[in-house]
Formats: C-alpha cells, sequence, structure tokens
C-alpha cells in the first residue's frame, strides 16, 4: 500500500509539472503581446514596461520558466495586470467560495443520486426506475442556469425567504451565509445528481448481476445482506471514482452558476480575467483548478485502493 | 440406494416471461437422487440443466421466472415456499458450487468472511467454533495452512485454489445435496482432474448426494452413478452410467458422445458436431424437439408426434421412437468413454500439484 501511495503521488506531482508548463505556455501562445493587448487603448509606454519587467517577458524564454516556477512554488503567482494585486491573495479570496459551493453541490448531487440510482437499479423497469431516469433525462439535459432563474424566481422573488444574490463567508455570519448557499448549491447539486444519478444506477445493476452476488445468494444469505454486503459495498468504488470526478470538474467549471449568483468563485474570476485579458490572473486559475483536479484524484485513486483490496496489493 | 431419496424432482417446468413469448426452460422433469450417490445432468448450453437445480431454491429472477411441480427434500417441498423459507435450505440443505471460480468470490472480501458468513447464518456456533469450522473446511479441500489464509483475498489464489473455496463455501453447512454446477469448466485439465477427485473423495467422506452438471460426457464417465441427459428442457436419455456408456440409445446422446475429442486420435476423424442449434426455448419445434437436427429420423412421425419418455428397461428411459443402431451407438461410446484420471491423494493437499504438470496416476496406485 505504501509503494502504491509513493506511486501515484509521484505520478500526480509529474502531472502537475506537465500542467505548469501549459500554462505557462498560455501566455505566450497569445498572438502579439499580453502586456499591449491588455492594456489595449489605454497604453502607456512606462506602465507598459513596468508591466513587462514585473511578468519577466525581456527574459529568455527557459529562464522566464524556471523563475515563474521558481516563484510560483513560494506562492507568487505574478500580480493582475488590471488590478496590481498578488494573483495568489486574488484566488485565495475566491477560494473557499468554489470550495463550499462545490462540495455543497456534490453532497447535494449525492442525497439525490444514492437513493434515487439504487431505487431505480432495484426496481428496475418498473414505475419509479423510469422515474429516476426521467429525472436524470432531464437534470442532464437543461441547463445549470435555467434552475438558479427559477428557484430565484420563487424562492427570492414571490415567496421572499431567501436573498437573491452574493456571498457571505460561512464564518462570518453563518446563518446569512447558508441562506446564500441554498440556492446556487440546489442549482449546481440537482445537475450533479442527475448526471451521478445515472452512474449509481449503473454500478448497482453491475454489482446485482455479478456472478459473486448470485453465489451469495446461493448461501442462503438474507437479501439486505447480500445487498450491502456484496452489491453496494461492491458498486463504491465506481460511484466514489465519478463523485470525485464531479467535484474536480466544479472546482473549476461551475461559472455559469456563479454569474447567476453573483458568487465571488474561481470560475468567475477566470472569465474576467480571459474577458480582461488579465493572463497571470488566468494563468493562477488554471493552475489552482488543475492542481485541484489532481489532488482529487489522488484522493479518489486512495480510497478506491482502500475499498479494493486488488489495486493495493498490485 | 434401495433407501428412500434424499431428493426427489417431480414435473419440474421452469419458465421465462420475455418480449418474444414464455420461454418453456425446463420441461417436466422427474428424477431422484440418493444419499452418497451422483446423478449427471448433461446437456448443451441452454438445455436447462443449470436452471433447473437454480430452480429448486429459486435462486432464478422471480419474476420473469415462474417455476412449478414438486421438489422434494426430505418431507419438505419446496416450490411452494417463500423467499424466507427458502434461505433455510439453500446453502443449508442445498450447496451450490458455480462454474466460475474467478466470479464466484467477491473480490473485495477477505475468503474467510466469505466462507463463514453462510455458517453464521445457519449453524447455531460461536464465533470461534465457526473459525474453527472453517480452517477445518479449507484443510478438507486441500488449502495449505488454512488458518494464514482466511484474511487473503480471492485474488491471492490461484484458479484452482479459489475452487477449493467455492467448494468449502458449499459444503460449509453439511448439505445434503451439493449441486456442482460445471464446478471444472472453467479449470485447466489437471486441475479439472483433482477438482473431480475431490468432490468424490468429499462425498464419500460427508455421504451427501451430488448432482453434476455438465455439458462434457467424458468427465461424467469416471464420476457418476446415474446420468440425465437433457435437450430443449427435456430429458431425453437417462440411464445407470455403464448401461449408458455400454448403449446410449438416443440419437441426442450419440451425437454428444460423437463431437468428444479423443485423446490421441486427433488426426483418424474430424471431431463430429451435431449440425445445427439447439432451438430457442419461446419457439420449440411440434413433434420431437431434437427431430430437426436428428442424424437419424426415418419418417413423419418424429415432425408431428412428440415421443414420450418410455423405459427400455432396468430404469434405461429415452425420448425417441428410433433407437440407434446397436453398432453405431458403441462405437460412439467407446470413443467417448475416457475415464479422468484422478491424481495421487496424497498430491490433494499439496499446493504445489495445482501447478505442476500432469504426471499420470504412476503404477503403484
Amino acid at each position: 500500500m505504501a509503494g502504491y501511495v509513493a506511486k501515484r503521488v509521484a505520478q500526480s506531482l509529474l502531472a502537475l509539472l506537465g500542467v505548469s508548463v501549459v500554462v505557462f505556455a498560455l501566455i505566450h501562445l497569445v498572438p502579439g503581446d499580453p502586456v499591449r493587448t491588455a492594456l489595449g487603448t489605454r497604453f502607456d509606454q512606462e506602465l507598459y514596461e513596468v508591466l513587462r519587467a514585473r511578468a519577466g517577458l525581456d527574459q529568455p524564454l527557459v529562464v522566464q520558466y524556471f523563475d515563474w516556477l521558481f516563484r510560483a512554488l513560494q506562492g507568487d503567482l505574478g500580480v493582475s495586470f488590471r488590478t496590481g494585486q498578488p494573483v495568489t491573495e486574488a484566488l485565495m479570496q475566491r477560494l473557499p467560495a468554489t470550495a463550499l459551493l462545490a462540495v455543497s453541490a456534490v453532497l447535494v448531487g449525492l442525497v439525490i443520486a444514492l437513493p434515487a440510482g439504487i431505487i431505480s437499479a432495484v426496481r428496475q423497469g418498473k414505475v419509479s426506475d423510469y422515474v429516476a431516469n426521467a429525472f436524470s433525462q432531464i437534470g442532464v439535459s437543461i441547463p445549470d442556469f435555467w434552475y438558479g432563474i427559477l428557484l430565484i424566481l420563487l424562492f427570492a422573488q414571490t415567496l421572499r425567504w431567501l436573498p437573491p444574490f452574493g456571498y457571505t463567508s460561512l464564518l462570518e455570519d453563518p446563518v446569512d451565509g447558508l441562506q446564500r448557499l441554498i440556492m446556487p448549491a440546489l442549482t449546481t447539486g440537482v445537475v450533479t445528481g442527475a448526471i451521478l444519478t445515472r452512474f449509481v444506477r449503473s454500478s448497482v445493476l453491475e454489482a446485482m448481476n455479478s456472478e459473486h452476488v448470485r453465489f451469495a445468494r446461493a448461501k442462503g444469505l438474507p437479501q439486505r445482506h447480500v445487498f450491502r454486503h456484496h452489491v453496494l459495498r461492491n458498486a463504491w468504488n465506481p460511484i466514489v471514482t465519478i463523485t470525485g470526478l464531479q467535484l474536480g470538474t466544479l472546482l473549476g467549471g461551475i461559472v455559469v452558476v456563479e454569474v447567476v449568483f453573483a458568487w465571488p468563485g474561481i470560475g468567475r474570476l477566470a472569465l474576467t480575467a480571459v474577458e480582461r485579458r488579465d493572463y497571470p490572473v488566468l494563468q493562477g486559475a488554471v493552475l489552482l483548478i488543475a492542481a485541484a483536479f489532481l489532488i482529487i484524484n489522488l484522493v479518489v485513486d486512495l480510497l478506491y485502493a482502500k475499498l479494493d483490496p486488488r489495486i493495493r496489493s498490485s | 440406494m434401495a433407501d428412500d431419496p434424499i431428493l426427489s424432482v417431480r414435473d419440474l417446468h421452469v419458465s421465462f416471461r420475455t418480449k418474444r413469448g414464455l420461454a418453456r426452460v425446463v420441461r417436466g422433469l422427474d428424477y431422484d437422487l440418493h444419499a452418497g450417490e451422483t446423478l449427471a445432468i448433461v446437456g448443451e448450453s441452454g438445455s436447462g440443466k443449470s436452471v433447473s437445480t437454480l430452480a429448486m431454491t429459486k435462486l432464478i429472477p422471480m419474476p420473469p421466472g415462474q417455476v412449478s411441480g414438486e421438489v422434494w427434500l426430505g418431507d419438505d417441498d419446496l416450490v411452494p415456499l417463500s423467499e424466507k423459507h427458502l434461505l433455510h435450505y439453500r446453502g443449508r440443505r442445498i450447496g451450490y458450487v458455480f462454474q466460475d471460480p474467478m466470479t464466484s468470490l467477491n473480490p473485495v472480501h477477505p475468503i474467510g468472511r466469505q466462507l463463514t458468513e453462510g455458517m453464521r447464518y445457519h449453524l447455531e456456533l460461536s464465533d470461534e467454533e465457526i473459525r474453527e469450522r472453517a480452517i477445518d473446511l479449507l484443510q478438507k479441500v486441500g488449502i495449505p495452512s488454512p488458518e494464514k489464509r482466511l484474511d487473503d483475498y480471492p485474488h491471492q489464489f490461484s484458479g484452482g485454489m479459489r475452487q477449493r473455496v467455492v467448494i468449502a463455501i458449499g459444503l460449509s453447512c453439511d448439505p445434503e445435496v451439493l449441486v456442482a454446477d460445471e464446478a471444472t469448466t472453467a479449470l485447466d485439465v489437471t486441475t479439472q482432474a483433482q477438482i473431480v477427485e475431490l468432490i468424490g473423495r468429499l462425498q464419500d467422506e460427508l455421504g451427501m448426494g451430488v448432482i453434476w452438471i455438465t455439458h462434457d460426457l467424458g468427465v461424467v464417465a469416471g464420476i457418476a452413478d446415474r446420468v440425465l441427459v437433457m435437450y430443449a428442457g427435456q430429458v431425453v436419455e437417462a440411464a445407470d452410467v455403464d448401461a449408458l456408456y455400454a448403449r446410449p440409445r438416443h440419437p441426442y446422446t450419440v451425437g454428444l458422445m460423437r463431437s468428444l475429442p479423443v485423446l490421441g486420435d486427433l488426426e483418424r476423424r474430424d471431431l463430429a458436431s451435431i449440425p445445427g442449434l439447439p432451438p430457442s426455448p419461446t419457439a420449440l419445434p411440434e413433434g420431437c424437439a431434437f427431430h430437426p437436427r436428428c442424424a437419424f429420423r426415418d419418417d413423419d412421425r418424429c415432425a408431428t408426434e412428440a415421443p414420450p419418455l418410455r423405459d427400455i428397461g432396468d430404469g434405461h428411459l429415452i425420448r425417441s421412437f428410433y433407437e440407434v443402431p446397436e453398432e453405431i451407438a458403441q462405437e460412439a461410446a467407446a470413443e467417448a468413454r475416457i475415464e479422468i484420471e484422478p491424481p495421487d491423494a496424497d498430491d490433494v493437499g499439496d499446493a504445489a500439484a495445482e501447478v505442476g504438470s500432469r504426471s499420470g496416476r504412476g503404477g503403484e496406485t
């Protein structure tokens, strides 16, 4: 097991190094001079020189990369072209909001998907299966901002139970923070739940139809015992994997929902950075999202090894 | 074997509702099994041989499956019993061993746990007694140093060793009947012989009746007391093993025997096979179910009239109007009758035998 952990950690670090090259290249793939493009019509020679030197663009590429990497390792991702704010600081301000939303959405998704997927697998071909299937079909086909708008109309506009948008840290004001979390978390969670439902269903079905389940039944074990120890226990592996992937995707990709609810997350920060051609911020956001994805994947793989003895010993 | 049978199956029917209509998979099966007896049920895939034994304790999906008839285990008829009551028979009184040891065991649980979970439900023993019994069972089936292997996972065992574990599970609650469903099909020849020998020895020791399901008439010759040949959900020929190999009568049995490869004799003739495919259980042919593939049919009677199962003496039953001519039948049977050579009994506890090459029986045994 220790060997497996070491191997996976090393792989993740290597992947992260690869990502860093791509992220670094980003700023150089932009046609023309990124600083000039960023400054646009407000061009000012002095400011241009300062920003260029600060971004290290006057150095050879390799030197620039290692310089950038070395500083990135120390937590220095440069400063925003637009605001002059250190990128790391901007990211750290946004990270808690995104992490909170992503984790809440996955929890909402699991609360929906576990019962829906399990029931639909167990009652395959029955009415509840069709209902669950219809839910997941509709859930994945309708874009999430639509649910967001519906929720705002209902809970904020009509019922006036919840504030329509904005973010408050749970640490500062738990009640207000929670109230503002509900709608974005539901919006994202419904879609996540719809996706997860299909995976839960197919994982449980696959486990149910495996030969060892028939053999477990042939031992005369009660149905609930067979279901718990031979169906669900084996269905966990794929469910854990896909849930982790969903969480990773959400950390970088809740852009639209963040915009609808004015949620100050990484996705919106990246979107704004693209719009304003604020490359250091964009680099930082991409790097953070990729790193988060890799870490989640690592955790998933370690969990997987915990769940499946065959991986542990290989 | 004049005593009362431990298992009596009477007019067993199993069918499944499918989109293409009712699939009649087992159509009126009758047999008795006595303590210590080995009954072989032989047939191609889809002949209903496996389903008929799974259906005894309703290990088939119900619905769409449906079971009728009688399955007497001692004084109890299992057919009308509910799922809850059947739990007392599955594993407890009828043990099962399935085909593929790679998939019968759950990969995420240690084998000790899989071996004991049935005992925990069925036997009133303390944890310590169950553990001792588990070690004892693994010892019996020839797993070396079993107390050290209880916490190992299935992937840490070879295929043959896994099948031994599966057999230990099948026997764990001391069943009266053991169903070995293609129990050696997935194994290599050497391991097959060891498993055959092992089940035979355990049967002598424990006195249970064994139902041996296989498509391989070659295996049957060495182990069975009585043989049922099934085709399209029905018995087409049933006889004591010696009678069957002395003179098979049914065209299908002869066809099966002729399709066996003969060791050292492969150049002499091509493998004969029965032309065509078994009929779909949703669209069985009129008349004799086998007539479209039969190489011996004589007339239109086969195509219109279903032959009854008739006794031609000494409990030899055939479901055919015509018998295969004696000369052809005996030739086919002689070729098919390759006795399985069991390894030396001492080898059974020896893990090395599992991977070693087949050394033959040796002169002195």
